[in-house]
């Protein structure tokens, strides 16, 4: 049974201030889904990337079918059949599909490439692993299950038979992410063995044999996923027990406080409008959610909303004021408080103390500043408020520099802020992207404790779970338009995936 | 326990900052010195002693001297904050030159206002020339680079233009500038063989003034937010706008001070003053001014020390050319510590990965001392995962 193609023995990466991998053992066996489980900052990327060459370990060995290898640089790792599908792929955006496949393994005779080979050699594989793909579409033009099916062409392109993946479902309709898990059940089933980077736990459980789990870059054990549960592997993910139900009562509806009226947004990325003609509103005591996948025009109609970017046409109006022209202050000071998507390019200055990016919506208000002097004690105690009531930890208290600390702890600040600054609106893109199980309770509790307090709450989620438990109400948007109301008491994952994907639409809604 | 005093000085971002200023020094002199090994190898050791030495025998003219430049220099520093590359201060410096001149010679002031009223006037030249490049990238969106380059040389034909079109300004025959009048010179320090002036002084207060600014106060609280983030300056509902307009009018200021300060200072001969020769040439200063503000990491307090210490160098390096060497030299070993002093982060990146490295090997408590303390490291993996992807390209 001991029949290990690939062994990391005792690796250790040590990063300028941090041990990424602190003696980490991972044995993977020949034809196996082995699942590497952990939280954001676990060591699981770092790990993988010590076996796929980009990093290199201080310490350790690693082992392929019993023989010790040294693995300096990807092409190492490619020679050895070790093949990788990145979080972000690596595809080259104006080239078509087969020019991706076989860039930098171009099969040529006297430097002459020979597509023709190639298209014979895609086109066989495509079919042997029900990968359907046209070789003569250009990336930008594919969608991103599509542009997965490349990456994943691109490892047996080049006859890999360990084949890592990192987080392929985040990009992922429900649909798709089914489609993913029978392509790798195939493998599996032809002798391939597969690494599997994730931190969603049903994945883990639908698919993998094996489980290893790693937390604050240290080993914490491997296990049969037929003789775990749930429960038990994110217990061994986070060190402690873990609520996976959001614990909320029923929406107390009040009065109206956001009304979107036919707004549009040109793109920046095409000739067509990013949002199109949205309407809808949002109600004090309810969390109202914005699903769908990436790229169907959340950015654009939150940057529009909170002022970030100008609209073509529509109207916003926030409790009976209307605040189209309004710029972003004034919008903040009539009442939207604004998580935003990108923590690091948006949410924080990250060369600044915690502190003074506690005030960054606030340093110009009588209580931070006298006669455009900033009143520092103030903000250093208004900063120590929020960090103790949103517990939010750092190395120096209020005096950390923002950069240092890690994303739970900038988000929660972030959001702190956001929730505590006077507002009737909280707009909250993706506020639990890339954290942990536990700094996501927190800050689902924070949204439905803000949806409480009388607030209306806008989310836009990308996660499915998150869209069903946090939310009261769902619209789905899809290209731009929203193609479905829902309530999220009355139906299932699949069914929001059809109006997600675009597959099924509200009459009502849209044309 | 009362070790920690030293720990957050030697932590601090400023003390970083000088021990890569210092060692950009440090590594500059000894190329430096190397280059002049191959230019005049048995006189070398004596150069050296001159650069390194000679400064503090002639301190009022290294005053003098670094005075213009740490004009100059506070005018890029204090636009860096901001994320602007006043690469223009020369422009500004020249039109600051022309607008003292002009009030030198046109307005008939009594002694101990004359020479202020040209400072302001000075002043207002530079802010002038600083507001273009401000508004252009504000309402535009013209690179602040291109239009300040071009505004060197605009800036630089149209005052000696000017110069020289004027009787009451421009002597033909020694093809320079007339002598100011005593009243419109600044007063001088009466240091012997030295114009080194009450300048100096304004110039430090400046530069404290433009720290406090920068640290104390919301306007200096949105730039320095605008520098490090736009994009956060912007979704905190800040004006990048106006603060970009502000900013580069108080950047001209500062360059247009430098070429007020350079022109107005007092002669060391009886009767006469500074003079400027209009021969269409950028005025090196507003260069020097770039060094300057790299050297001094673009703060404010930086600045007057590396100003300083530039000029002091710089004084030394003149009298080389007693020993057979170019007075070019100098420039080559200044141009070499500000090569440096943008390297030295790399090397001072590369130490830190050195020491973390042997922490680890001598024993995990105190790497787990060092985690817990979470000093800044800009390349930490772990919070991000896009961190890590944009290392792997």
């Amino acid at each position: 049974m001991d029949n290990y193609i690939i062994e990391m023995l005792n690796i250790t990466k040590v990063f300028p201030g941090i041990v990424a991998n602190d003696n980490i053992t991972l044995k993977l066996r020949k034809g196996e889904i082995h699942a590497l489980l952990g939280e954001n900052g676990a060591g699981k990327s770092t790990l993988m990337s010590v076996l796929f060459g980009l990093y290199q370990a201080e310490e350790g060995e690693i082992h392929k079918n019993g023989k010790k290898v040294e693995i300096n640089n990807p092409n190492d790792a490619n020679d050895l059949g070790i093949g990788m599908v990145h979080q972000h792929f690596k595809l080259v955006d104006v080239f078509t599909v087969l020019e991706n496949i076989i860039l930098g393994v171009e099969p040529n005779k006297m430097g002459f490439i020979q597509k023709k080979e190639a298209r014979k050699k895609i086109m066989d594989l495509s079919e042997q692993y029900g990968l359907k793909v046209n070789p003569d579409a250009l990336i930008e033009n594919i969608s991103v299950g599509m542009q997965q099916r490349v990456e994943i062409l691109k490892m047996l392109y080049r006859e890999n038979e360990i084949l890592i993946f990192d987080e392929p479902t985040a990009v992922l309709t429900p649909q798709e992410i089914d489609e993913l898990i029978e392509i790798m059940r195939g493998f599996a089933a032809e002798g391939k063995s597969i690494l599997f980077i994730t931190h969603k736990l049903n994945e883990i459980m639908a698919v993998a044999d094996r489980c290893t789990v790693l937390r604050k870059g240290k080993y914490v054990g491997t296990v049969d996923i037929k003789d775990t549960t749930k429960e038990e592997l994110s217990r061994m993910m986070v060190g402690r027990e873990v609520n996976f139900k959001v614990d909320k009562s029923e929406a107390k509806i009040k009065e109206k406080v956001l009304s979107v009226k036919n707004l549009s947004v040109a793109s920046e990325h095409h000739k067509n409008l990013a949002v199109n003609n949205i309407s809808f509103d949002v109600n004090a005591g309810e969390i109202v959610c914005i699903a769908g996948i990436d790229g169907n025009g959340q950015t654009e109609l939150v940057s529009a909303l909170t002022g970030l970017s100008k609209m073509e046409s529509g109207q916003i109006i926030l409790c009976d004021t209307d605040i189209t022209k309004a710029n972003i202050r004034k919008r903040s000071k009539a009442g939207i408080s604004h998580v935003p998507e990108d923590r690091h390019k948006h949410g924080l200055v990250l060369d600044y103390s915690l502190e003074d990016n506690m005030v960054l919506q606030r340093y110009w208000e009588p209580k931070f500043q006298k006669k455009g002097f900033i009143k520092k004690r103030e903000v250093r105690k208004y900063a120590n408020q929020l960090i103790e009531k949103y517990d939010v930890r750092s190395g120096q208290g209020p005096t950390t520099i923002a950069r240092s600390m890690s994303g739970g702890n900038q988000q929660k600040a972030i959001l702190g802020r956001e929730i505590d600054k006077e507002h009737k609106l909280l707009v909250a893109v993706q506020p639990t992207r890339g954290l942990d199980v536990g700094a996501i309770e927190y800050i689902h509790s924070q949204l439905v404790a803000s949806r409480d307090s009388g607030k209306a709450v806008l989310l836009v989620s990308l996660e499915l779970d998150e869209v069903m438990n946090v939310s009261d109400r769902i619209l789905v948007i899809y290209e731009g338009e929203i193609v479905g109301e829902l309530d999220p008491k009355k139906i299932d994952v699949q069914e929001l995936g059809l109006y997600m994907s675009g597959a099924k639409r509200d009459k009502s809604k849209g044309e | 326990m009362d070790k920690t005093w030293i720990k957050k000085i030697t932590k601090s971002k400023s003390f970083s900052a000088f021990t890569s200023a210092l060692l950009a020094i440090f590594l500059g002199l000894i190329i430096g010195f190397i280059v002049m090994l191959f230019a005049r190898p048995e006189r070398a050791v004596a150069a050296l002693q001159k650069i390194l030495f000679y400064g503090f025998t002639d301190l009022g003219n290294v005053f003098y001297f670094a005075t213009p430049i740490m004009m100059t220099g506070l005018s890029v520093g204090f636009a860096f904050k901001m994320g602007l590359f006043n690469i223009g201060a020369s422009g500004q410096y020249t039109l600051g030159m022309l607008f003292a001149l002009y009030a030198g010679f046109t307005f008939d002031l009594p002694l101990g206002i004359h020479w202020i009223v040209c400072v302001l006037f000075g002043m207002l030249g530079g802010m002038l020339w600083g507001i273009f490049p401000g508004l252009f990238k504000a309402y535009f969106n013209v690179n602040e680079v291109i239009t300040s380059i071009m505004f060197n040389y605009i800036g630089t034909y149209l005052v000696d233009m000017l110069v020289k079109g004027s009787a009451k300004m421009y002597v033909p025959t020694t093809t320079r500038t007339a002598y100011l009048p005593q009243s419109a010179q600044l007063p001088a320090l009466g240091i012997k063989n030295s114009s080194a002036n009450i300048a100096i002084f304004i110039a430090i207060a400046l530069a404290i003034i433009l720290f406090i600014i920068l640290n104390k106060t919301t306007f200096g609280y949105e730039l320095r937010a605008t520098g490090f983030n736009k994009h956060a300056s912007q979704y905190a509902g800040m004006n990048g706008k106006k603060n970009i307009v502000i900013t580069m009018m108080i950047s001209g200021a500062l360059a247009g001070l430098g070429g007020a300060f350079a022109i107005l200072a007092p002669s060391t001969i009886a009767g006469s003053s500074q003079t400027y020769e209009p021969i269409n040439v950028i005025a090196a200063n507003g260069f020097n001014g770039i060094a300057v503000a790299l050297l001094g990491n673009s703060s404010p307090i930086g600045i007057i020390f590396s100003s300083i210490f530039i000029s002091h160098i710089q004084r030394g390096g003149t009298q080389t050319s007693i020993l057979g060497f170019k007075p070019e030299i100098i420039d080559v070993v200044v141009a070499i510590i500000i090569y440096f002093s943008a390297f030295s982060l790399v090397i001072k990146m590369a130490a830190g990965r050195l020491i973390t490295k042997m922490r680890h090997s001598k024993g995990k408590e105190e790497v787990d001392q060092a985690l817990s303390e979470e000093t800044y490291m800009p390349d930490k993996p772990g919070d991000n995962t896009d961190d890590i992807e944009e290392k792997e390209v």
